[in-house]
C-alpha cells in the first residue's frame, strides 16, 4: 500500500498500529512447502495415522514372527526351507499401508471436506504448485516414518526369530535392499493416496479407490486364467511392493529395480491426472 | 480495483452469472446485493479465481487472480467462515496461511489481536462459535494488510453484537482508504455500511448506483386513515391514484399528501391519518429485484428447484 507514488495523498493510518507488510518477492514453492509443513504437523489425525503406521508395522511384524516361532516345531521341511525371515518381520505392511494411504488421502481431501481448500487456493492460486508442495511435505514425512517403521520392525522381528536361530542380519544378501524397498513401498502407497485424494476429492471415495487398487485388484487378477494372472498382477502396486521387499527370487514378480520403476510410473501418472484436474476443475 | 467484464458462468444448464459487467473502484465500500441465488457467491468465486468463467473475464488490479503471486498482500477475502480444519488451532490456521505468502509470525499475532482472538489463539478452531470463526476468517483476510477486501454474506448467522462489530470494522477499513466489497441479501444492512451498490438478480446486473439514487428512484406512497374509508377510496381512484386497502388504512400511490388532504376537505371527509411514506431501502430493493427472484414464497411448486447456484 505504501508503494503508491509519492504525489498521492498519504493513506490514512489504521486505528491499530498495523505493521506494514511488504509485498514479497521470490519463489512460491518454498513458501507453500513451509505452509504445508505447518498444516500437516498441526492436526492430530497426522500424528495418529503416523503412529498407527509405525505401531502396525512393528507390532504385527513381531506378532507374525512370534507365531511362526511357536509353530516352527510342527512345520515340515519344505515349509521351513521356503521361510523368508525378512518378509515375515515386514508382514505388518499389509495393514500399515492402509494407515499411511488414508493419511495421504486426508492431506488434501480434508481440505475439500471442510472448504478450507478455497481459503488455501485464495492464498495460493498456483494450484499445481500447491499440489507439488503437498507431495513434497507429505512424501518426506511418509518416507521418514516408513523407514523408521520398517527398520524397527525388521530388528524386532529378527530378535523374536532369533529364539529359533532363524533370524537374518541386514548384511545378508538382499536383506538391506528388501527393508529399504519396504520403506519405499509404504511411502509410495501414501503418495498414491494423496494423488487419489486430489483426483476424487471426497475422503470416503478416495479411500475406497485406494483400497480397490491396493487390496482388491490383486485378488481379482488372481482369478484370471494363467498366465494372465501373473502377467497383469505383477504390475499392480501390491505385487510391486512384494517384488521390492522379497529376499528370495520369485518368478511371478518383477525384479526389485524394475518394480521400483513401475511403481514410480504409477505415481507419475496419478499425479499428472491430479495436476490436470486440480487446474481445470472449479474449487 | 476489481473489473468484471461480460462475466458468464454456467453450471451444467444453470446460468449462475449472466453477462455481468461492473467495476469496484478503490477506496470505498461497495455493497453487492441480490436475493439468495442471484449469483453473488459465484461472482466472488470467479473474482478470486476459484471457479473459471464460462466466458468473459475478471481482473483484480489489472491481473487475473490466478496469475497473482502471494495475492493475499493485495486481496483479502472471507467467503465461508466454516472453511477451516476443525482440529487446527486458530494460530496455526493463520500461520499456515501467512507462510504461504511469506508473511511473518508477528503479523499473525497482530491480526489475532485485532479481531480479539488472542486469548483463544492456541485452541482448536472446530468448537468456535460462528462469530468466532467469522473473526478468524476476517483475521485471515487482514493478514496481508490488503487494499482490497471481499466479504461474502459476513453478517448472516451472527448475533447482534457480532453484527455491530463487523459494521464497525467495515467503517474502519473504509476510513483507512481500503476497497471493501461486501455481499448481502439484506438491503438494510447495506444501508449502514455501503456508499455504492451493485444489485444483481438471476446473475444479471440490475443496478450500479449510489444508495441515494437507488432509494430516490423507488416510488413513494401516502398512508391514509378515515372513517369514510370507502368513499375516499372511490374519490382517489377517480383521481387516477392507485389505492390499496390494508387493515383499515389506505396506501395511496400517484398523488401526494397535499392533494389527498384537499380532496378530502372538499368532500367533507374527516382524516385520522395522512402520512407520506418514504420508500425504504428495503422496498427499493424489493422493487428492483422483484422480477428476478427465482421463486416467491407462495410458489411452492417451484421451491424444489435449488436457488443455490453452487453445485
Amino acid at each position: 500500500m505504501t508503494t503508491a507514488s509519492p504525489t498521492t495523498a498519504p493513506t490514512i493510518q489504521p486505528d491499530d498500529a498495523v505493521t506494514h507488510v511488504p509485498r514479497p518477492r521470490g519463489r512460491v514453492l518454498p513458501a507453500v512447502i513451509r505452509s504445508e509443513w505447518t498444516k500437516i504437523r498441526s492436526v492430530r489425525s497426522t500424528v495418529w495415522s503416523l503412529f498407527a503406521t509405525f505401531g502396525i508395522t512393528v507390532g504385527l511384524g513381531a506378532l507374525f514372527c512370534f507365531a511362526y516361532v511357536r509353530r516352527y516345531d510342527h512345520l515340515n521341511i519344505r515349509q521351513r526351507l521356503t521361510f523368508d525371515p525378512t518378509v515375515q518381520s515386514l508382514r505388518g505392511l499389509f495393514l500399515a499401508q492402509i494407515a499411511i494411504g488414508v493419511l495421504g488421502v486426508l492431506v488434501i481431501s480434508s481440505e475439500y471436506a471442510t472448504g478450507l481448500i478455497r481459503t488455501t487456493l485464495t492464498a495460493v492460486p498456483q494450484r499445481r504448485t500447491l499440489l507439488a508442495a503437498k507431495a513434497v511435505v507429505f512424501g518426506a514425512v511418509a518416507l521418514v516414518v516408513s523407514m523408521i517403521s520398517v527398520f524397527v520392525a525388521f530388528f524386532v522381528g529378527q530378535a523374536v526369530l532369533h529364539g529359533k536361530h532363524l533370524g537374518v542380519a541386514l548384511g545378508d544378501p538382499h536383506v538391506l535392499r528388501a527393508v529399504l524397498g519396504a520403506g519405499v513401498y509404504l511411502t509410495i502407497v501414501g503418495l498414491l493416496g494423496l494423488a487419489l485424494g486430489a483426483i476424487v476429492r471426497r475422503t470416503a471415495g478416495a479411500i475406497a479407490t485406494l483400497f480397490a487398487v491396493v487390496l482388491v485388484l490383486p485378488l481379482l487378477t488372481r482369478a484370471l486364467p494363467s498366465p494372465w494372472d501373473t502377467d497383469i498382477g505383477k504390475f499392480l502396486p501390491a505385487e510391486l511392493g512384494a517384488a521390492m521387499f522379497n529376499v528370495r527370487p520369485d518368478s511371478s514378480l518383477l525384479s526389485p529395480g524394475t518394480a521400483l520403476v513401475v511403481a514410480l510410473v504409477w505415481l507419475v501418472v496419478s499425479f499428472s491426472v491430479a495436476a490436470v484436474l486440480i487446474t481445470r476443475r472449479d474449487a | 480495483m476489481i473489473e468484471v467484464r461480460a462475466l458468464t458462468k454456467h453450471y451444467g444448464t444453470t446460468v449462475a452469472v449472466d453477462d455481468l459487467s461492473f467495476q469496484v473502484p478503490a477506496g470505498r465500500v461497495t455493497g453487492f446485493l441480490g436475493p439468495n441465488g442471484a449469483g453473488k457467491t459465484t461472482t466472488m468465486r470467479l473474482i478470486l479465481g476459484l471457479d473459471a468463467p464460462t466466458s468473459g473475464s475478471v481482473t483484480v488490479n489489472g491481473e487475473p487472480y490466478r496469475q497473482q503471486r502471494f495475492p493475499i498482500h493485495e486481496v483479502g477475502a472471507l467467503l465461508e467462515a466454516q472453511a477451516l480444519h476443525p482440529g487446527r488451532s486458530a494460530v496455526n490456521h493463520l500461520w499456515s496461511l501467512a507462510q504461504s505468502n511469506r508473511i511473518g509470525r508477528r503479523r499473525v499475532d497482530e491480526v489475532l489481536g485485532m479481531v480479539g482472538l488472542s486469548d483463544v489463539a492456541t485452541r482448536r478452531a472446530g468448537p468456535f462459535s460462528l462469530g468466532m470463526k467469522q473473526r478468524l476468517g476476517i483475521a485471515g483476510a487482514l493478514l496481508g494488510d490488503p487494499q482490497i477486501l471481499l466479504f461474502d454474506e459476513p453478517v448472516s448467522g451472527l448475533d447482534p453484537e457480532g453484527i455491530v462489530w463487523i459494521r464497525d470494522l467495515f467503517h474502519r477499513l473504509a476510513r483507512e482508504g481500503r476497497t471493501v466489497f461486501v455481499s448481502s441479501h439484506v438491503m438494510s444492512e447495506m444501508a449502514l455500511t455501503a456508499q455504492h451498490l451493485i444489485v444483481i438478480g438471476r446473475g444479471k446486473l440490475i443496478a450500479d448506483d449510489s444508495i441515494e439514487h437507488i432509494t430516490a428512484g423507488a416510488g413513494s406512497s401516502v398512508r391514509v386513515r378515515s372513517p369514510r374509508h370507502d368513499d375516499l377510496m372511490g374519490l382517489l381512484t377517480a383521481e387516477g391514484a392507485t389505492v390499496r386497502s390494508e387493515g383499515g388504512a389506505l396506501t395511496v400511490i400517484g398523488v401526494d399528501s397535499a392533494h389527498i388532504g384537499d380532496l378530502a376537505a372538499r368532500h367533507g371527509i374527516a382524516l385520522h391519518e395522512l402520512s407520506p411514506q418514504r420508500a425504504s431501502l428495503e422496498e427499493a430493493f424489493f422493487e428492483l429485484t422483484d422480477e428476478s427472484v427465482e421463486y416467491h414464497g407462495a410458489d411452492l411448486t417451484h421451491a424444489g428447484a435449488t436457488t443455490d447456484t453452487r453445485r
